[in-house]
């Protein structure tokens, strides 16, 4: 497999009132491969959006990311871009729906309109050929009767409608890459499902690599190949998605399991994991679930690196060399 | 439908938006129409035995010091003040747009510079801007008075589309835009200044009634409008040697800015609760 976006040890940092530098990003590698699912998972302020963002090099100011980061988009290096370079890369190369599908679209423009732009601004196409593509991916993205929903508004649409719209947007340029922020997380259940259906379509049918990003293990299962999970602004556990589910072997991800609720097996209490998300201006030291973790000892003192368990399996816990063995 | 479509509509729906825009929508015509079907303006049918005639069936309005018919006057100068209202507003209105889109968006030190400079020429009384210019150049041509007008009336208006900007900036469709590559102009022309269409709105049709008093005001001052192109704030300013004597050639004219002024408001406040209901 050739990966098309390798990503290395990406920081983002902000500045803190009263000087200093706080780094939600801190240290974020992982790769995607061509036509494949990679899940990002983790609670909000994790930094998984950051690092979504980052990836477009749309990191809001004051942020910045940190010299030393690499995010490689085939041959290229995004860091390295400037201006049209960098625009080209945009919506061209990398695709992004975002959360909230009810303010993602520009209420004062028709849904053609808004596809179109995305169309134009890459390709040089004319006005009516870039209709045509809107009209066929509102097609490929499954909103019925597309002609008339061409010239209706976002105020006209429910929000899985919307959702479809903002992804056939996020098509617009044909891209390599699918980067879906919380792309479920603003919608019904019943909604949520069609819209992964929709996205894996597309995944399968255009051998997109798609970036999913998301709080919800639920949806996890069965839609990405591989998962990683976050926590204070770290990947902590990296595997095949089966072999996640199967074995979560890392506390946090431990945790996760063990709060959600399950529909077979038998009747247990959720266990809630215990305090709350540390705040990126007070990153605990040496491992950062430590204060958290059922499980700390001494050497949680001195923060772990990604330790392997099994092939394609890392996490971020000191355990992993007990287990392995 | 469009929003700037929408905005119009609702206002009209508005008993208020509907009394202003049909009295400007009739005024405009009546002032569109004037050279067709009243008498010249200029015309001085007999200048000594008809000057100063009140009000009759041949001359509506009667006739000023120099027998001419008022009404045409008065019709004429809708053409005068009107144009120079919309024409100095479209002015400001764009330069504010601009230099609020600027400072809104770019932020930083752009934004510094600009609404320094904002507060700046806010300190200064408009009509002092303008009497200043004004006073030192002898006949003014009507564009010249329009752009002076127009210069001076953008401070305000820029100020308020900087706060919309600031606003719409953090919506998400703007990130989506610039997720998607468009181009800074694009995000500027197409995502930010339509999104701020409604203050816009309710701030020209504002401009329209203070552009109108301030041309009267200008030419009643004799700085404005020159004769014998009439203007409301000119003839007021004729009619003050006969006011006791013949006051027609006061109150006509300034029922007329009155009538505008008024309209424009009334237009202004129903767009503002069209757009923006909360603040009503």
């Amino acid at each position: 497999m050739t990966s098309v976006l390798e990503v290395q040890d990406l920081k983002i940092s902000f500045p803190v009132e009263g000087g200093g530098r706080m780094f939600p990003v801190d240290g974020v590698s992982f790769s995607l491969d061509r036509g494949e699912t990679l899940a990002l998972v983790g609670e909000s302020g994790c930094g998984k959006s950051l690092t979504s963002l980052a990836l477009l090099r749309l990191v809001p100011p004051p942020g910045r990311i940190e010299p030393g980061s690499a995010i490689r988009l085939g041959d290229t290096e995004v860091l390295d871009l400037e201006g049209e370079a960098l625009r080209r890369i945009r919506g061209k190369r990398i695709g992004m729906i975002f959360q909230d599908p009810m303010t993602s679209l520009n209420p004062v423009f028709t849904v053609g309109d808004q596809i179109s732009e995305g169309v134009r601004a890459h390709l040089p196409v004319s006005r009516r050929e870039a209709r045509d593509r809107a009209l066929h991916l509102l097609q490929e993205v499954g909103i019925p009767d597309p002609v008339s929903r061409l010239d209706a508004y976002p105020h006209q649409l429910s929000g899985g409608m919307r959702q479809r719209v903002m992804i056939a947007i996020a098509l617009s340029a044909e891209p390599e890459i699918l980067v879906a922020d919380e792309p479920t997380t603003a919608l019904d259940v019943t909604v949520q499902a069609q819209i992964l259906e929709v996205l894996d379509r597309l995944r399968a049918s255009r051998g997109m690599a798609v970036l999913l990003i998301t709080h919800d293990l639920g949806i996890v299962a069965g839609r990405a190949d591989r998962v990683a999970v976050m926590y204070a602004g770290q990947i902590v556990e990296e595997a095949r998605t089966a072999m996640l589910f199967a074995r979560p072997s890392h506390p946090y991800t431990q945790g996760l399991f063990a709060s959600m609720p399950r529909l077979y097996g038998p009747v247990e209490r959720l266990r809630p994991i215990r305090g709350s998300v540390p705040r990126p201006s007070a990153w605990p030291s040496g491992c950062r679930f430590r204060p958290r973790c059922p499980q700390a000892f001494a050497q949680s003192e001195t923060m772990p690196p990604l330790l392997p368990l099994g092939p394609e399996h890392r996490m971020r816990c000191w355990l992993a060399e007990t287990e392995r063995s | 439908m469009s929003p700037f479509g929408a905005a119009i509509r609702a206002a009209a729906r508005d008993t208020r938006g509907r009394a202003g825009l049909t009295f400007l929508s009739l005024l405009l015509l009546l002032a569109l129409l004037a050279p067709a079907v009243l008498p010249d303006p200029a015309a001085q049918p007999d200048p000594l035995g008809a000057s100063n005639l009140p009000p009759s069936l041949l001359h509506p309005f009667g006739t000023d010091p120099l027998s001419r018919d008022l009404l045409s006057r008065v019709v004429t100068g809708a053409r005068v003040s009107l144009a120079v209202a919309f024409l100095a507003v479209a002015l400001s209105i764009t330069l504010g747009a601009l230099v609020g889109v600027a400072a809104g968006y770019l932020g930083d030190t752009v934004d510094t510079a600009l609404m320094r400079l904002v507060d700046g020429a806010l300190a200064i009384p408009r009509l002092f801007l303008l009497l200043l210019v004004l006073a030192v150049w002898e006949r003014v041509p009507v564009l010249m008075l329009v752009v002076f007008i127009g210069t001076t009336g953008w401070f305000g208006t820029s100020r308020l589309v900087r706060a919309e900007v600031l606003r719409i900036r953090e919506e998400s469709f703007i990130r989506a835009a610039e997720a998607l590559g468009a181009r800074r102009r694009r995000i500027i022309f197409r995502h930010l200044l339509p999104n701020a269409v409604g203050p816009l709105l309710v701030a020209a049709t504002l401009g329209v009634g203070d552009v109108i008093l301030v041309e009267a005001g200008l030419s009643f001052l004799g700085l404005g409008v020159q004769p014998p192109t009439p203007s409301w704030g000119g003839m007021i300013l004729d009619a003050k040697s006969v006011l006791v004597t013949a006051p027609w050639n006061a109150i006509f004219p300034g029922l007329a800015i009155l009538g505008t002024v008024l309209s424009a408001n009334l237009v202004s406040d129903a767009l503002r609760d069209a757009v923006d209901p909360g603040s009503a």
